[in-house]
């Protein structure tokens, strides 16, 4: 399935749920190995690309952040549906993180909370008008909803934390890192 | 004081008849994980992770409060006790809200360090997330409920070593509280000299130094070896 052993390039995605896009950042921060990166791997689908639609045959996909709301859980079974790999990227993905706190809090009181009676006008549209996804009443870590095959924990994943999970898949092996590159946090 | 020997992983051992499990392991340089324990006050088999195996009994034993005895056989890295150990530090993970990117020990928490040396890179339990408050009514100190894994330190070392018995704990199981004065606000305690000893010896961001921003609090434990010493063989170490 990888390029080293089919001679094919990996085909390659990362996706964005209930997170604040930073393990993206510290991805781009991979810097001149992401010219090795994208010369090992086609990239399919990412929110660093403009494509719709969750592509099918996947080899591996990376998924920052964690099951916040009614997209991501359709998205994450997608991903499941359509990957080989699935590797979460991330506390958020992993633990929940930041994006669980608000598991402390019912739904309805946190909507209420942070924008019926914030400042300023309440924004249009409500959830049952179909136009924001809805809450799902726990944030969860990806694990919970689908199977993943690998975890890189961080908060943000370090840069070198993340090219040693990445080159691993590339090379075809499963992800081990090493103990300074396991810390939650 | 008589010696034993013992095996430890099949290498003949011998200790004083008075030691723990623990003591003797770790004089051996074997590296065996530890939360509750803390050098220079009582061991009480808390937090489960110096789990061994010892030949003939059944059941897994705290190597703290483990005393050792003549002949016995004791095992410290069994794949049963490491898969255990890994168990343990997930449940601990799991039962309350520990949220590393955001604590105050980030980088610097017993917790967080255990849990990458034992392989910890995702939690298999349901995250339990209880409403739990935190005490900020002390002039220097906070209490964080939803960090803390009731290791115990804090309430021994106030009871042992500053005499204060300030802290004690409430409740049993993962219902288990820290509380201060009989579970009054902390800051409304009468006993509590306000020495911190509290503080520094907790292995996470539970108990921190007002205005501690993320990571930025380090405990050190170094002062309890110095008072210890220095009460009991009068051995001050400027």
């Amino acid at each position: 399935m990888t390029q080293l052993v089919t001679g094919k390039k990996t085909r390659f995605a990362t996706a964005w749920l209930g997170g604040c896009s930073g393990c993206h950042m510290s991805l781009l921060d991979l810097d001149e190995r992401l010219i090795e990166l994208f010369q090992a791997a086609d990239l399919l689908y990412s929110p660093i690309a403009d494509i719709k639609e969750f592509p099918r045959q996947v080899d591996v996909t990376l998924v920052e952040g964690a099951v916040a709301n009614v997209d991501h859980l359709e998205l994450a079974r997608q991903i499941r549906e359509r990957s080989h790999i699935v590797v979460s990227f991330g506390d958020c993905a992993v633990t929940g993180n930041v994006t669980s706190l608000r598991n402390r809090l019912e739904v309805d009181d946190l909507l209420s909370m942070v924008y019926r009676e914030g400042p300023g006008r309440e924004p249009r549209g409500r959830e049952g008008d179909g136009i924001l996804p809805a809450l799902i009443p726990r944030v969860l870590p990806l694990h919970q909803v689908i199977a993943v095959d690998a975890f890189i924990p961080g908060c943000p994943p370090d840069p070198d934390t993340i090219w040693e999970a990445v080159s691993a898949l590339l090379h075809g092996a499963p992800v081990r890192l090493k103990q300074e590159m396991r810390y939650f946090g | 004081m008589s010696v034993v020997t013992l095996h430890i992983n099949d290498e003949l051992v011998s200790a004083r008849s008075d030691q723990k499990l623990l003591e003797v392991i770790r004089e051996q340089g074997i590296d065996i994980p530890t939360l509750c324990h803390l050098e220079g006050v009582s061991d009480l088999g808390g937090c489960r992770l110096c789990l061994v195996e010892v030949q003939g009994s059944s059941k897994l034993l705290a190597a703290c409060v483990t005393p050792v005895q003549e002949g016995m056989s004791v095992y410290t890295h069994s794949e049963r006790l490491v898969r255990y150990r890994r168990m343990i530090l997930e449940l601990l993970l799991s039962e309350r809200t520990h949220t590393c990117a955001v604590c105050v020990t980030n980088g610097h928490c017993e917790l967080q360090y255990e849990a990458a040396e034992l392989g910890v890179d995702h939690v298999r339990y349901e995250y339990l997330a209880p409403q739990l408050h935190l005490d900020a009514s002390h002039a220097r100190f906070t209490l964080d409920h939803n960090r803390c894994i009731l290791c115990q330190r804090c309430v021994r070392v106030c009871d042992e070593v500053e005499g204060a018995h300030t802290l004690d704990i409430m409740g049993r199981g993962a219902n288990g509280r820290v509380i201060t004065g009989l579970n009054r606000p902390w800051g409304e305690c009468v006993s509590c000299t306000s020495c911190g000893k509290c503080v520094q010896v907790c292995p996470t961001g539970a108990l921190f130094f007002k205005g501690s921003s993320v990571g930025e609090m380090e405990k050190r434990h170094a002062f309890l070896s110095w008072i210890l010493n220095g009460r009991e063989r009068k051995e001050w170490q400027w």
